[in-house]
């Protein structure tokens, strides 16, 4: 029987993907090597053309919705490379966080899937709640608790929680150059702390008052990726309010999930959002003040590679230290299996991609594993522990470069 | 049609759990290659060894199921469509280089090999592989293999067949063998000469043993812009004609620069009717040198702009926008019709004249963009499958342009393979008995006919058009 193409009669939700979005695809199949979870399965199923193909199918009413349908879209890590590799523009990125948030609104709920979409919005979204979620988990670590149960291990060692400093503003250190929002974030003050200290004083170094504007909270990049895009909605909402109380040049993040999040959703905010290994290159740091002697091989977060197409400014970063010495994975830029929350619940294929990304790293033998998203820092280090390679460090970007300037006191 | 429950456990029992797919939902993802129709094959099988391979070949044989090899599905004729269903001998499981000998300068890689792993695991050694098809971040050797496929630095370097040394194939009936060996000449009949290029339909193959070349001490590439594609053609042939043959020498169109540019970035003029690139390689004297020369050809030729990439990042960049071309072409319609007929070179301006002709006749868009060197062209009918009635006008124009390249002299294919959409055009070039002659060779191979069938050969009881075929897949039900 013949559809009309043009009157989707399956793909009927509000956030579906639209019918002109997948017909981008040309079915061309250069994206199938970028894609990790092809690469490690062979398997088309697991691909991007396949999914653009299923989905196509889905939305002109060729096939119907079914759970094995959903397996293969939940399967996507959303790690975009497709999207960099694509020649004919697919929005992979959209099209896969569309999809996803029609899946949501079809399925019939799981326990699973409850349990997700309510941690992002009951935890995620309110900064105490999360402060004090960590200082929770900090205590059940001093007491040995942590190591019982699997996804307690996956979590690095936790310090003390970040804090914006009072007056939520931090000067320049010498000339005031710019004016900076920062981005606190939601998970980062609570595992990654050192990195947000380090951040701020290298924006400081480079001339930036650095604002923190009260009231901000998750970006909702977690909520997107998953199909919630009602709850990052609700979130752009508070955000464009607190970012919109004060004037600033640049807004500043150093997660890669959020940045892209924040250029491709925010509308209003997006031109003015810079990662900070990006702004960092661009403004320009002092020179090094003492040399940082590590060998260091550098991880490129997915949603920085693909989805920002930034790959050389943390590298260029990293080499104007002096004393480092940059070694290169055989492929830095293939996912390493984190994804946002894909770890948690896709642990089988995480751990698979995760493998392969060891392999990789360890072949090189590098002391500092250097990345630029808190979800690749943690999946790294948890690889690591587990191979019992806890000695090689993972660190944030900005934690190597703080290093070339020692503070005086 | 589904398989026999029984035939299925079988087939798992051999390449393991999981390794065999026969859900109709997943089955629907391998309809389909990069051309333009589809078939749904009946499982998915993927071994991991060459032994699994040969005991999936021989269980097929004895239930007559057709078989059919497919690698990264990225083939642009429907080679790897199962066009009578069967199996799918997915080998993207077997992706290992084994071994990579600089010495002998030779490469042993299992076929789902991607062919730019195999360059980048090359380049350790200083070596290259030298047939780089557009597809190659994507295609695999045994594909490579199958289609004897070309690529840019084919002009200078010859295609696939000048470098495969040996295979280890399957046959249709589960023997396997190797042909070739370690040196590109060996006594006898030219067995392995027959297998390069047979897209599938004579054997298996699970091992390829492939020649690689020195990477050259220096490279040039030079991109050149031109008013008019006319006038590009002509500086083709001044190169040519100066007993010139550059690496490589490739063609876009207007349309292609335009469509590209907006991807890769790449620098190419997009006021530009037509933009040559121009790449010469091996010694620094002699590459300077002959350099000169071209640059002085292509300026005689109306060229403006000329540019020689400054390092290895801007060559790359010059030549991902060339490669990612088809692709690219997305961004004017979703969907495209590619033809590689190839003609004479001196006709190339006459062809491309009458390709546009027909294309403005279609009101069809169509870009070219293409191996001028050798006169392979690739016209891309650009349309929109959403829009109604569309594909017969599509197939009429494609038809049309490949008659006007049989006319000139020319011939059907020059890298993609025949497969099912150009396999109703063969009587154009080839008289029965030509015909006849070749199904024999098919028949010493497969008697049973089990190896890809429905491909190259014209089958009488189909109609040739591909439209005529609605239904063969998917997207086929929406016109």
């Amino acid at each position: 029987m013949a559809v009309d193409i043009r009157d989707p009669k399956t793909f009927q939700g509000p956030d579906a993907p639209s019918d002109d979005d997948l017909a981008t695809c040309v079915h061309c199949g250069l994206c199938l090597n970028a894609c990790p979870t092809f690469r490690v399965t062979g398997l088309e199923t697991e691909s991007p053309r396949g999914r653009i193909y299923l989905m196509t199918q889905w939305q002109r009413g060729e096939l119907p919705y079914s759970e094995d349908l959903a397996r293969h879209i939940d399967l996507c890590l959303g790690c975009r490379t497709c999207e960099a590799v694509c020649p004919s523009g697919v929005p992979y990125g959209r099209i896969i966080e569309h999809g996803r948030a029609e899946l949501e609104r079809i399925r019939r709920p799981n326990p699973k899937s409850m349990v997700v979409k309510q941690a992002l919005r009951q935890l995620l979204g309110h900064p105490r709640r999360l402060r004090l979620a960590g200082g929770v988990t900090r205590l059940a670590q001093r007491l040995r608790l942590t190591g019982i149960v699997g996804p307690g291990r996956q979590l690095p060692s936790l310090a003390k929680a970040w804090r914006p400093p009072p007056g939520n503003v931090a000067p320049a250190i010498g000339e005031r150059r710019y004016r900076v929002a920062f981005l606190n974030g939601c998970v980062m003050p609570i595992f990654y702390p050192h990195a947000h200290d380090a951040s701020v004083r290298l924006l400081q170094l480079a001339g930036c008052e650095v604002w923190f504007p009260p009231g901000q909270r998750c970006c909702g990049a977690l909520h997107a990726h998953n199909g919630d895009l009602e709850g990052a909605r609700e979130l752009r909402g508070h955000n464009a309010a607190a970012f919109g109380l004060e004037s600033f040049d640049y807004l500043v993040v150093n997660s890669a999930g959020c940045g892209s999040h924040l250029k491709d959703f925010y509308a209003n905010l997006g031109a003015r959002v810079r990662d900070l290994s990006e702004f960092l290159l661009e403004a320009g740091l002092p020179p090094p003040e003492q040399p940082v002697n590590v060998r260091v091989t550098y991880q490129d977060a997915c949603h920085l590679a693909h989805a920002q197409r930034i790959r050389k400014q943390p590298r260029e970063l990293l080499q104007a230290l002096p004393g480092i010495e940059l070694v290169e994975m055989e492929n830095p830029d293939i996912c390493c299996g984190s994804a946002g929350i894909y770890n948690a619940v896709q642990p089988e294929m995480s751990q698979r991609i995760l493998a392969e990304k060891l392999d990789d790293l360890l072949s090189r033998n590098p002391q500092v594993v250097v990345t630029g998203n808190p979800g690749c820092q943690m999946q790294i280090e948890a690889g690591l522990r587990e191979r019992g390679r806890g000695d090689v460090r993972v660190q944030h970007l900005a934690e190597l470069l703080v290093a070339a300037y020692p503070k005086v006191s | 049609m589904a398989l026999p429950a029984a035939v299925l456990h079988d087939l798992e029992r051999i390449v393991g759990k999981g390794q065999v797919i026969a859900d109709p939902l997943d089955l629907r993802i391998f309809e389909r290659d990069a051309s333009i129709t589809g078939a749904l094959p009946d499982a998915i099988v993927l071994p991991a060894t060459h032994d699994e391979a040969q005991q999936v070949v021989k269980l097929a044989a004895r239930h007559g199921l057709p078989v059919v090899p497919r690698g990264a599905g990225t083939g642009l004729s429907g080679g790897a469509v199962t066009l009578h269903g069967g199996i799918a001998l997915q080998l993207s499981r077997m992706r290992r280089v084994i071994k990579i000998d600089p010495e002998e300068k030779t490469a042993l890689v299992q076929p789902g090999v991607v062919n730019s792993d195999l360059q980048h695991a090359a380049s350790h050694h200083g070596l290259f592989y030298a047939p780089d098809p557009s597809s190659q971040k994507a295609c695999t050797i045994g594909g490579n293999v199958a289609e004897n496929s070309g690529g840019p630095h084919c002009l200078y370097y010859g295609v696939t067949t000048n470098h495969v040394l040996g295979v280890r194939a399957i046959f249709a009936d589960g023997s396997s063998a190797w042909l070739g060996g370690d040196s590109l000449h060996q006594p006898g009949y030219d067995l392995l000469g027959v297998l390069v290029g047979s897209e599938g339909t004579l054997a298996v193959i699970t091992e390829v043993k492939l020649r690689l070349v020195s990477i050259p001490e220096h490279i040039v590439t030079l991109m050149a812009a031109f008013p008019t594609i006319e006038t590009a053609s002509h500086a083709v042939s001044d190169v040519i004609g100066h007993g010139i043959v550059p690496a490589a020498l490739e063609m876009m169109d207007q349309v292609t620069i335009g469509a590209v540019e907006a991807h890769y970035k790449a620098g190419y003029p997009t006021e530009a009717g037509a933009v040559l690139l121009v790449e010469m390689d091996g010694l620094r004297e002699s590459c300077t040198e002959l350099t000169g020369t071209v640059r002085s050809l292509l300026e005689q030729n109306e060229a403006t702009g000329l540019r020689e990439a400054a390092d290895a990042a801007e060559r790359e960049l010059l030549w991902a926008g060339r490669k990612g071309a088809i692709g690219a072409l997305g961004r004017i319609r979703p969907n495209y019709y590619l033809h590689d007929g190839v003609v004479p070179r001196s006709r190339l301006p006459g062809v491309l004249r009458s390709v546009s002709e027909i294309g403005e006749h279609y009101q069809l868009p169509v870009a070219n963009v293409f191996h001028a060197g050798d006169g392979n062209l690739h016209p891309n009918i650009l349309f929109d499958l959403r829009d109604k009635g569309v594909l017969e006008q599509v197939e009429e124009a494609g038809e049309e342009m490949l008659r006007a390249v049989v006319e000139a002299g020319g011939t059907l294919s020059g890298e993609h393979g025949i497969g099912i959409e150009k396999n109703s055009f063969m009587p154009w070039i080839y008289s029965p008995d030509d015909l006849a002659a070749m199904r024999q060779v098919k028949e010493v191979f497969d008697s049973a006919g089990l190896l890809n069938p429905g491909k190259i050969f014209p089958d009488p009881d189909r109609e040739p058009r591909l439209l005529a075929r609605a239904g063969l897949c998917a997207e086929a039900r929406w016109w």
